[in-house]
């Protein structure tokens, strides 16, 4: 959708002074919210708010035949969706571009990252492994879904427990919820994403900005010891290119975002399950 | 024989609501939006419009539309539901938009479309019920000129026994007469009914105390919805 040239006038121009809409500086993070217990049918569950974005994850788990390459793992599906509700752009109907796109960044981020044990999840190797299918829907949309679903992509998982599993006959109990978690590691990856408007780079941006904007970079980022951090995940967008000097600019606030934001998110997260 | 069904199995009263929720803004971009919640069964719903429907050729000079989407979220039951429309949610979606389509001044809004969108996040029963019940606050919230609100229940019978509100548990009941499902959707004040659907077995006589359930119940949600439109935000589960 266009919108009036005015809005972008107004961005570019706070921009030079390092200035945005909201008040922010050009790298700052929106608070971020996290709630828990949105379904009790669910295995997990997280509601994440971004400013005024809104998000909202399930994970449900079933058993499924492993695939043929990888006989003793798990598996895992991730689906997105931007619900007409978010923003009145959005219409149903089949997943558009924009939502595929976030799902297979947010799950690249979880795959690569190796966030999950593969092989804790093999139940008998070659014929069954637990799947599990992660289900995001951005419920209000003001910019920066991308983020918001993989943290909330992060928090479900980590929320989640396993559902009880009938050993004689072999199929999973559904709406028995055990009190196992899923086997996880500390490799727990977050997504950031830049918008380059004009010749200006900006961190978690809003919709206005999103569309005012003409390229973008998301980096999945995980750091097990947090010492090294390791990018598990990158996706560019837009046609406009980037260049070297602006991508060293960017992972370079992207590690500076990563310190400043994610190791408290992470403690809130870790507080939710326990009170949970 | 004395009735099989002589408790319910989360120990309300017949006539008994479950513990309600409601709010309305919940969806800061929506025209409206609100949350209405039975107990364990929670919808949101949102309402965006009147605003021009395209492709123009399905436009009404003469009337606005209503265009309702129900949709049960993958993970609101126990076994995950596939994403996406199918057989059951394209029908709860007209039914639910012709339930708030007749108490809406349609004639003043031509050629444009009012979209409903409707979730649930958590299923125990009557989900089509709590999301009508948030869809019509929504569209009250968003200033859509209506007539008056609607308000929706379930009514069951257990057995031999007319309950109010089902839960997932009932709606399994096996013994005796078997269990009989009704929602029911009705107007606030004159007590019309915009939406109806049965299944199982009723006397026909009976049938007439379903209805008398229904307009009790839906007086009281419908002193809900008032309460959350004026503001409150109201949870009894807690």
């Amino acid at each position: 959708m266009k919108i009036p040239n005015i809005n972008k006038r107004k961005i570019l121009s706070l921009l030079k002074e390092d200035k945005r809409m909201d008040g922010r500086k050009p790298f700052e993070y929106r608070d971020i919210h996290i709630e828990t217990g949105l379904s009790i049918n669910a295995e997990g569950t997280a509601r994440v708010r971004i400013g005024k974005t809104e998000v909202i994850v399930g994970v449900k788990m079933d058993t499924q035949e492993p695939y043929p390459d990888h006989e003793d793992e798990g598996t895992m599906v991730t689906g997105m969706e931007f619900s007409s509700m978010s923003e009145e752009r959005y219409e149903n109907g089949p997943p558009q571009m924009d939502s595929i796109e976030v799902a297979r960044v947010v799950d690249r981020g979880l795959r690569e990252s190796r966030f999950i044990d593969w092989k804790k999840l093999c139940i008998k190797e070659g014929e069954k492994v637990w799947s599990i299918m992660i289900d995001i829907y951005c419920i209000n949309d003001d910019g920066n879904a991308m983020d918001a679903a993989s943290i909330g992509a992060v928090a479900a998982l980590k929320m989640a427990k396993f559902p009880k599993y009938d050993e004689e006959k072999e199929e999973v109990l559904h709406g028995e919820i055990s009190d196992k978690p899923l086997p996880l590691t500390e490799h727990v990856p977050f997504a950031m994403t830049f918008h380059k408007i004009g010749n200006k780079i900006i961190a978690d941006p809003t919709r206005q900005e999103e569309d005012s904007a003409e390229a973008r970079i998301t980096l999945a980022v995980s750091s097990a010891n947090k010492k090294e951090k390791m990018i598990n995940a990158m996706q560019k967008g837009g046609i406009t290119s980037i260049t070297s000097e602006e991508m060293e600019k960017i992972i370079e606030q992207s590690e500076k975002i990563y310190d400043k934001v994610f190791p408290d998110l992470e403690k809130k997260i870790d507080k939710l399950k326990k009170e949970k | 024989m004395a009735s099989s069904f002589t408790k319910r199995p989360d120990k309300r009263k017949f006539d008994e609501l479950r513990p309600i929720k409601a709010e309305v803004g919940i969806i800061p971009n929506a025209d409206g939006s609100a949350l209405f919640a039975f107990g364990e069964t929670v919808a949101i719903a949102s309402v965006y419009g009147p605003k021009p429907l395209h492709p123009a050729h399905m436009q009404n000079p003469e009337r606005g539309i209503i265009r309702c989407n129900y949709n049960m979220l993958p993970f609101s039951v126990t076994e995950r539901a596939k994403p996406g429309p199918n057989r059951r949610s394209k029908e709860i979606s007209m039914v639910a938009g012709n339930a708030l389509a007749s108490v809406v001044d349609l004639e003043r809004f031509p050629g444009t479309v009012i979209d409903v969108e409707i979730m649930i996040l958590q299923a125990n029963a009557s989900t089509r019920c709590a999301g009508i019940n948030a869809a019509a606050m929504a569209l009250a919230q968003a200033g859509i000129v209506m007539k008056e609100l609607v308000s929706s229940v379930s009514i069951g019978k257990m057995d031999d026994k007319i309950v109010t509100d089902v839960i997932k548990e009932e709606e399994d009941w096996e013994e005796g007469e078997g269990a009989t499902d009704i929602a029911i959707t009705m107007t606030s004040k004159t007590k019309e009914i915009t939406h109806l659907q049965l299944d199982g077995r009723i006397q026909t006589h009976r049938f007439k105390e379903a209805i008398e359930a229904a307009k009790e119940a839906c007086e009281k949600i419908h002193q809900y919805q008032i309460r959350a439109l004026k503001g409150e935000k109201i949870d009894e589960t807690k």
